[in-house]
């Protein structure tokens, strides 16, 4: 009975990081860039449902919204002065650099706002347990609202990249800017929706991750942020299933590495079948193997 | 003799350019130690004199991975935390047996740069199969890995040897004369203070030594051949795997004398995501970056002036990482972006055509 237990506490957790993933992997498919930011957005959105659930004490659907809208501004916002700038930069490493600014600005923002002190997160979701095979297992609300925004959000996702003409012109972008110019899609438009989309994603993950871990601090975002990184290279960075695969995946690794080995070990656990997926398959479960021409 | 040297100084770019970066060192160490002398210099700047040296060498090895290599490595501060603990753990051992800091110091660093050299050579086979940005996560993986065994791990001596343990300090078994090395999460306490802003200082030196000298290498010249264009390169018959791992162990246990400097420098080490995580892994790499990837002097200057600047800024209490990392932002921009340095050309230009007699140099 444990072991349902654990995996479907995995799966939760792993949904969280699917959301997070799906936005790094977007914004690496289009941008070619790794966003060391975005892990931060995640704390900026839990933060802005806070001040607006628990300290404004509005409703947590008004607080959601909120942290949503704030954070697709936020994400075009600095996609526009900090990242935009340097997309034609000689090295790939100085968007990277600027980045780990974001990061850190963001992070100190949220410390001169907020300060240093961890807060207690009041859930959004007030939904009650769910109790399964005659009481031995129960699932909280937060897990199944997870789970299940998680999906709906991938489906939603796979259909607006699939049939609307935004959603074409971003793989179009993503397969060959220059290309796509020519035929008329405004790249730039592209590349900020991108980022409008991933960040929303992240604000939803930051609201989710806290309502099931209530604990917030402006650090809160980092280390999940480093994780949904692994589980898009996991999954094969660029891909949107790969990102929901590798997310789940890694949500489930690591919560049975913590229940069945070591709550201390568990991270380097899932760093090190990282390492073993990625020497076996390079470009991770779902990634494309582009073969290098002089 | 004099003259000839003066002609081989001005032909030979290279030697020109490594003697200033020498030079730079030993003046600043030089002006430091009046100022100490002096009685100028705060408490708050001596503290940091070490750590600044710590800061130079690990940008100065990961510049070598970055800039020389051409891969982005991710997981530095693992190796500095396997030379930081294999050293602590052989000096702590080692306390009463060699009495003479200067010896047992050596030797310590020695081990430290083996051990992380070791860890470059087993981490980079498998690593450095992988490129771009994958081999940046892995390396970031396998920093995590080390921080996080490290965390774990338990070590005691008594007179039947040592004892081994992930558990906790009971389950060592020792004799009740037994003295726990390392403890887990606590870390290695009481490591004899041997290093100082001097051997600090001739450390950065040896590691400028080591590292210029192989760019200017027939190996050197090898690994930039691969980072240029890797297919080419083994094209004309590069040892790629070879020259590759030469680089990345070289980095790793020039990281590791790093962390052989810290360890040394303070009472208790312990394996904390601030000094031994990815973050300290990023921070090194913006030294790297902001300093010119590939350029070694540049590395040295930004690690000084980005690790004085958040404890210069630190009269502005809580706003002095957020000015940092505006700062950071900016530089990158203003370094970087193709609309900065448009600008700053066109600025240059017209700075130069403005006054034409001054800048000229027909007046000197």
């Amino acid at each position: 009975m444990s072991f349902v237990k654990y995996l479907i506490s995995g799966i939760s957790l792993g949904s969280v990081y699917a959301l997070i993933a799906l936005g790094y992997t977007m914004v690496y498919g289009i941008a070619k860039m790794l966003n060391f930011a975005h892990g931060d957005v995640i704390m900026i959105g839990a933060f802005t449902t806070y001040t607006i659930c628990s300290t404004l004490g509005m409703s947590p659907a008004v607080g959601v919204l909120a942290a949503v809208v704030l954070c697709t501004l936020l994400g075009m916002g600095i996609e526009k002065v900090a990242y935009k700038p340097l997309r034609k930069a000689s090295s790939p490493l100085a968007v990277l650099i600027t980045a780990i600014g974001v990061s850190y600005l963001l992070q100190n923002v949220a410390l001169l706002i907020f300060g240093a002190n961890t807060k207690a997160f009041a859930s959004v979701v007030s939904f009650p347990a769910l109790e399964l095979a005659g009481g031995a297992i129960s699932v909280t609300g937060e897990t199944i609202v997870t789970i299940l925004s998680c999906i709906a959000i991938m489906i939603c996702l796979m259909i607006f990249i699939k049939k609307t003409k935004a959603g074409q012109a971003m793989l179009a972008v993503s397969e060959d800017k220059g290309a796509a110019q020519l035929m008329g899609i405004n790249v730039n438009g592209t590349i900020a929706l991108t980022f409008a989309i991933g960040s929303a994603l992240a604000a939803i993950a930051g609201v989710l991750l806290c309502s099931a871990y209530p604990s917030l601090n402006p650090y809160t975002g980092s280390m999940p942020g480093i994780k949904a990184f692994v589980a898009a290279v996991f999954g094969g960075i660029g891909s949107i299933p790969g990102a929901f695969i590798g997310g789940i995946l890694l949500g489930i690794i690591e919560i049975f590495a913590k229940a069945y080995i070591s709550s201390q070990v568990a991270d380097a656990i899932v760093f090190a079948v990282l390492i073993v997926v990625l020497l076996i398959k390079p470009t991770g479960i779902l990634g494309r193997n582009i073969q290098e021409k002089v | 003799m004099k003259t000839a040297f003066m002609t081989k100084l001005r032909s030979n770019k290279a030697l020109k350019s490594n003697l200033i970066t020498f030079g730079m060192v030993i003046i600043a160490y030089i002006l430091m130690e009046i100022l100490m002398a002096a009685g100028v210099l705060s408490n708050l700047l001596k503290g940091l004199l070490v750590p600044l040296c710590v800061y130079a060498i690990l940008a100065v090895s990961l510049n070598l991975t970055v800039g020389i290599l051409g891969e982005l490595s991710l997981g530095h501060a693992g190796f500095m935390c396997v030379g930081a603990f294999s050293s602590a753990f052989f000096s702590k051992c080692m306390q009463e047996a060699i009495p003479i800091a200067g010896v047992r110091f050596t030797l310590a660093i020695l081990i430290g740069a083996l051990c992380a050299g070791l860890f470059g050579i087993l981490i980079g086979i498998p690593v450095l199969r992988l490129k771009g940005d994958y081999l940046a996560i892995v390396t970031l993986a396998f920093g995590e890995i080390i921080k996080n065994l490290v965390n774990i791990l338990y070590i005691g001596i008594d007179e039947n040897g040592f004892h081994f343990s992930t558990k906790s300090s009971l389950e060592l078994n020792m004799s009740e004369n037994g003295k726990i090395i390392i403890q887990g999460a606590q870390g290695i306490t009481g490591t004899p203070n041997d290093s100082g802003f001097t051997v600090g200082i001739l450390l950065l030196l040896i590691t400028l030594f080591i590292v210029l000298n192989l760019i200017h290498s027939r190996d050197g010249r090898a690994i930039m051949a691969i980072r240029d264009n890797t297919i080419a390169a083994e094209s004309v018959g590069i040892n790629i795997t070879k020259y590759k791992l030469m680089a990345f162990s070289i980095s790793a246990a020039l990281a590791g004398v790093a962390g052989v400097l810290y360890a040394h420098n303070i009472s208790t080490l312990t394996a904390l995501p601030k000094n031994f995580g990815y973050n300290m892994s990023i921070m090194i790499l913006v030294f790297v970056v902001l300093g010119g990837v590939g350029n070694i002097r540049g590395s040295i200057i930004a690690a000084v002036i980005l690790t004085l600047l958040p404890e210069l800024l630190r009269g502005l209490n809580d706003y002095r990482m957020l000015i940092y990392a505006v700062v950071l932002i900016a530089m990158m921009l203003f370094n970087w972006a193709p609309s900065c340095i448009r600008w700053r050309e066109k600025m240059t230009y017209w700075l130069k055509s403005k006054k034409p007699v001054k800048n000229s140099g027909k007046e000197a």
